[in-house]
């Protein structure tokens, strides 16, 4: 079963990762890569990727001529989804292993963030039979 | 790789084959996961060499020799390893190999049936066993099956890596298990055969199509095993329910890729070849006395696959079939298609009736299956309001895209013409 486990960031959260001193920085990056090296090797990795801050984000809707509208990103959205990994696992219960691993990721200081990290599983393309 | 091949034969060839030649290395150089490497070279130097040279007179003995001679390589390069490291003398023991072996010293049909046993372990999870299966015994390559399965490749070569050093630290030695043995393990090896043929069934919609068919693999898998263990009438009733199963593959998905439940499936698109070898062995494992699971739902697939059209369908048969299922293997998944079967037999309310415990079944309360049946037969009484609602619930619990579009659409027909039903009495 795969399984998309997003980490989302409150917008005061990107402001304070600014600040974070160049250890802590590293340490983080050293855990997450560090994760994914354990879910290739454990067989259960699908994809992951880290987005780009979202000063630049742009929300796009199609014009009338079916064009695209740039809007900045509003300043209502209190957070904004930082990164997503994608995993395929046996059960439901180690998809919420692996996001509880993540959520744990160090901050400052070393300290667990304990992120909340939203698990969605995947839709299949494949079918049953149905009355 | 598959696409430069100029014709399926040599595919089929290989496949056939990588057992037999994997058992050989097994047997003579005593390490699985060695073994299983040097043959994957062995079928790649195959894939690439046999197009263009033509397929060698004694192709079983060209992939012995090849895989023999990367075994001998690693072999080598370990002992050299060790001299450097260690700088003790050769190992009396350590074998001097020859270049050139006889090709056909080692062929033993056993050796895929121990192949089989060894990587339907139960000690490994359902997906590695899968992989391992379809690798050492289906011959695919680990880039076939991560794309049957829509993983990188890397994660596939880890799982199916992992699964070879779970058998390695097991210490499962290669030989065939007694009897006794192997009808404790038989399950096992059923159960992973099945879970390979669902997911090649389940995908085969529209354009998901996947580029590797699964099911065919699992029903050549298993018609080998049916083969090497022709006494054992659940194989041979596992194989008829694949055959019986996939017959109506063509028939299962409409114009637009929708799902098409059997009662409006055009019937002849059905497979009438592999229905009657369905049947043929169903017919033969059932006169063998012990009637198992697997020859009970291959029943149950051939009563309907019987039925020249849906109203023609043996719904007392079947329900009949159901019940005898519900002793011999009960599940909820049972008793839901015993609750249709009912329904069908002795009108809707009563299939309702017997839906009710499931509610309070943990492994079903919450699944779609339940709100669907229950929409359906909702349906079936006139009670539309209630149906729409559990159609809306089972498209909601859905995991799968084509089973919620079709659950919508039924939700939305009800919805629009309440008093307008489908042409013909539906049936599951």
């Amino acid at each position: 079963m795969k399984y998309v486990l997003m980490m989302h960031i409150p917008r005061a959260g990107y402001g304070a990762f600014g600040a974070w001193s160049q250890k802590d920085i590293a340490a983080n990056f050293a855990f997450v890569r560090n994760l994914n090296k354990t879910l290739s090797e454990s067989g259960e990795f699908v994809g992951a990727e880290g987005l780009a801050m979202p000063d630049q984000a742009k929300v796009v809707r199609a014009g009338k001529d079916g064009m695209p509208i740039t809007d900045g990103v509003f300043p209502e959205s209190k957070e904004f989804l930082a990164g997503y990994l994608m995993v395929d696992v046996e059960t439901t219960e180690r998809a919420y292993e692996i996001a509880a691993i993540w959520s744990a990721a160090p901050g400052p200081g070393g300290l667990p963030l304990n992120m909340p990290i939203e698990v969605r599983q995947g839709m299949s393309v494949g079918a049953n039979e149905l009355p | 790789m598959i696409e430069t091949l100029p014709n399926a034969f040599d595919e089929h060839l290989l496949r056939e084959l990588a057992p037999q030649v994997l058992g050989a290395i097994v047997r003579r150089f005593r390490d699985f996961a060695a073994a299983e490497d040097a043959v994957q070279e062995a079928l790649i130097a195959a894939f690439i060499q046999w197009p263009r040279n033509g397929v060698p007179e004694n192709p079983r003995g060209w992939l012995i020799q090849v895989a023999s001679r990367r075994m001998t390589d690693q072999v080598r390069s370990e002992i050299a390893r060790r001299e450097r490291e260690t700088s003790v003398a050769r190992d009396a023991e350590t074998m001097v190999f020859a270049d050139e072996i006889e090709p056909d010293m080692d062929m033993d049909p056993n050796d895929t049936l121990i192949l089989l046993f060894m990587c339907c372990h139960p000690a490994l999870s359902s997906s590695s066993a899968i992989a391992l299966t379809l690798r050492a015994v289906g011959g695919l390559t680990t880039a076939e099956i991560a794309n049957a399965f829509l993983v990188p490749e890397a994660t596939m070569a880890q799982r199916i890596s992992r699964a070879k050093q779970s058998i390695k630290a097991s210490r499962v030695p290669f030989s065939l298990l007694p009897p006794e043995d192997r009808a404790e393990r038989l399950p096992a090896v059923l159960h992973v055969l099945y879970l390979i043929f669902n997911e090649g069934y389940a995908s085969s919609i529209g354009a998901h199509l996947q580029r590797l068919n699964l099911a065919r693999e699992a029903i050549r898998l298993t018609r080998c095993a049916k083969n090497l263990l022709p006494d054992d009438a659940e194989v041979a009733g596992l194989l008829a329910l694949m055959l019986l199963t996939d017959a109506r593959r063509a028939a299962r998905t409409g114009p637009d890729e929708g799902l098409i439940p059997l009662d409006k499936q055009d019937r002849s698109l059905w497979d009438r070849a592999e229905i009657s070898e369905g049947i043929e062995f169903l017919t033969a494992a059932l006169s063998k006395g012990s009637v198992g699971p697997y020859q009970l739902q291959a029943a149950i697939a051939a009563v309907h696959d019987e039925a020249a059209r849906a109203e023609d369908t043996d719904w007392p048969q079947i329900l009949a079939l159901y019940e005898l299922l519900k002793r011999v293997s009960p599940s909820p998944m049972v008793t839901l298609s015993h609750a249709i079967a009912t329904a069908m037999v002795h009108g809707p309310s009563k299939g309702l009736e017997l839906l009710k415990p499931l509610d309070s079944d943990d492994r079903l309360a919450e699944h779609h299956r339940l709100n669907a049946v229950r929409a359906h037969l909702l349906e079936m009484v006139g009670d539309h309001e209630t149906a729409v609602r559990h159609y809306r619930i089972a498209a909601s619990r859905t995991t799968s895209i084509p089973e919620r579009n079709y659950l919508m659409a039924q939700a939305a027909r009800l919805e629009e013409s309440p008093n307008c039903p489908e042409e013909k009495t539906t049936t599951p």
